[in-house]
């Protein structure tokens, strides 16, 4: 029976490399059209730019990654273009170029990624808001920036990693702006110098950037994002409460990533709420295994550990597949990573810390804001839904919100707005977020042609 | 709000065709690429609220549909561009 890998970055690749070397060829499965996952994406065929150009700092690891897997290609079933839309008991569905298949597998390591984390602003389904995530893509994948003068608005890493990238490429970059205040980070510099190099690089984009002038601003609270059909002005508060405005014409926003964890819910993997990085992340024990038998996780989309991480969990689950088939485990390469996963994870927990999730701002949006940007639903109308279920029904929770709503009910099934949503629902029944629940995932994870859903 | 080309741009020319009028592209654009390197944004939105234009570039959002003349909706981030690709960004009735 086959072992199915479901995404070919970080930790699907590490996890091929160990299953290959135990004799097994597993099946590797991507919805992208080259391996590498979001963090590695390989640039299309003609394009000529160098790894050092792509990937910075980290282009050894992007090339060991992608040289890894190149190798592996003879000794695995790679499936590139292929959804993996559906997990039932001891079968994933896939579709391929239109054409729908049912894979059975014995043991599935789900390394399916994660995105970016929004907070929804006034303004921000207009063109020329996009992630941060997306915004890195543009360029890594595409060698194109998302406008001429760029705003970046949120927290995290890659708040200052991105803007960085895109100054270093010759875009405009006309302010960063920064919803955690400096003293929040330093309040972390302890558990962050733990990070060692990633800690460094950290703090080298912040000082490139002031180097060159760019307009970094922290503790800023946004206002609004605006313009008539494309953005034209980004708006925020500062911290000592004074406001102001730059003309731009794109804005990358991101608040931190979560899991893309719906197959791990299909597949019936209880989650729970991480306070310190304030995601419902599956349950799994240190070796990526879960309570549903024949299902493992590994990287980001298990929980955020980042690209580094991923690669070991990625390793580490394939080993703890390889117990689950009877075989023999090489002691001392587990105990390595175990080691490396334990270490990482007190960094981490700083990193989530010095940048944490602005769930009030979430939770303050204004009622006209659009929160759900498929079905066009207003935070208002989220909190007139709650207080109707106030007087009527309780307990409420996020997935009566959106029966009642439809926020989260559209075609990106809340990915989007859905932690947001969840703020906005706790404030309004005046409970914290994790009492209001998550969303559950339904299949199909993402929207499929209907024609080979049926055949299938 | 246009895609600014930073890199990568002596790749050969391809055209494609955009609500009826040829324009420009790249070989190795993404539909999304192609699309928003000459004209700002991808869509209408179905419910009045004004154009779209993408937003996560990463196949997540699902805010990038276009239609293409015999594929079909397809997601504009995710689905290459081929020469000669006829486009509509016009409301689709599902």
């Amino acid at each position: 029976m086959s072992i199915l890998i479901i995404g070919a970055g970080p930790a699907g690749t590490r996890a091929a490399e160990v299953l290959v070397s135990a004799g097994l060829r597993p099946i590797v499965i991507d919805e992208a059209p080259e391996n590498g996952g979001r963090i590695y994406q390989r640039q299309p065929a003609g394009f000529r730019r160098d790894p050092r150009t792509l990937y910075g700092f980290e282009a050894a690891k992007a090339r060991a990654i992608h040289d890894v897997f190149d190798q592996l290609r003879p000794s695995i079933d790679f499936r590139p273009r292929t959804l993996a839309w559906n997990l039932r008991q001891g079968v994933i569905d896939t579709i391929c170029d239109g054409k729908a298949s049912a894979v059975p597998f014995a043991q599935t390591i789900l390394c399916t990624g994660a995105m970016d984390r929004a907070v929804p602003l006034p303004g921000w389904t207009l063109p020329g808001v996009f992630t941060l995530g997306g915004s890195q893509i543009a360029l890594k994948a595409q060698g194109c920036a998302i406008g001429a003068k760029v705003a970046f608005l949120g927290t995290g890493p890659l708040l200052y990693l991105v803007a960085y990238q895109y100054a270093r490429a010759g875009a405009q970059v006309t302010a960063v702006l920064d919803t955690t205040p400096f003293a929040v980070k330093a309040a972390q510099a302890f558990g962050l110098m733990r990070g060692g190099a990633t800690f460094a690089k950290g703090l080298y984009y912040i000082a490139w950037l002031r180097a060159r002038g760019i307009r970094i601003a922290e503790g800023v609270t946004p206002l609004a994002i605006e313009g008539s059909d494309r953005v034209e002005l980004v708006s925020w508060r500062d911290a000592r409460g004074t406001n102001h405005e730059a003309a731009v014409d794109a804005v990358a926003i991101g608040f931190g990533l979560k899991p893309e964890a719906q197959l791990a819910d299909l597949a019936g993997v209880p989650f729970d709420f991480d306070p310190v990085q304030h995601n419902w992340v599956p349950r799994k024990d240190p070796s990526g295994r879960t309570s549903v038998g024949g299902v493992f996780l590994a990287g980001d989309g298990g929980g955020i550990r980042g690209a580094d991480l991923a690669e070991a969990a990625g390793a580490r689950a394939a080993w703890a597949v390889l117990a689950a088939r009877g075989l023999a485990a090489d002691a001392r390469a587990v105990a390595r990573l175990d080691a490396t996963l334990a270490a990482g994870a007190s960094f981490r927990a700083a990193l989530e810390r010095a940048f944490p999730f602005p769930a009030k701002l979430a939770a303050d949006m204004a009622d006209e804001t659009i929160l759900c940007r498929c079905e066009v639903i207003t935070a208002g109308e989220l909190r007139a839904a709650a207080n109707e279920a106030l007087a009527t029904l309780s307990p409420s929770e996020v997935n009566r919100a959106k029966a009642l709503t439809r926020v989260g009910m559209g075609r990106c099934q809340g990915r989007v707005c859905g932690a947001a949503a969840a703020e906005v629902l706790a404030a309004a029944l005046s409970c914290p977020a994790e009492q209001v629940g998550r969303l559950r995932g339904q299949p199909p994870v993402k929207p499929i042609p209907i024609l080979p859903a049926e055949a299938a | 709000m246009r895609l600014q080309r930073l890199a990568e741009t002596d790749r050969a020319a391809v055209s494609f065709v955009l609500d009826g009028t040829p324009v420009a592209a790249l070989e190795g654009d993404s539909l999304l690429t192609a699309i928003l390197a000459h004209d700002g944004y991808l869509r209408v939105s179905e419910f009045g609220d004004g154009l779209r234009a993408g937003f996560c570039l990463m196949g997540a959002c699902q805010d990038c549909w276009v239609n293409v003349e015999g594929g079909g909706r397809v997601r504009a981030c995710t689905t290459p561009l081929t020469g000669g690709m006829r486009v509509s960004r016009r409301i689709v009735q599902p």
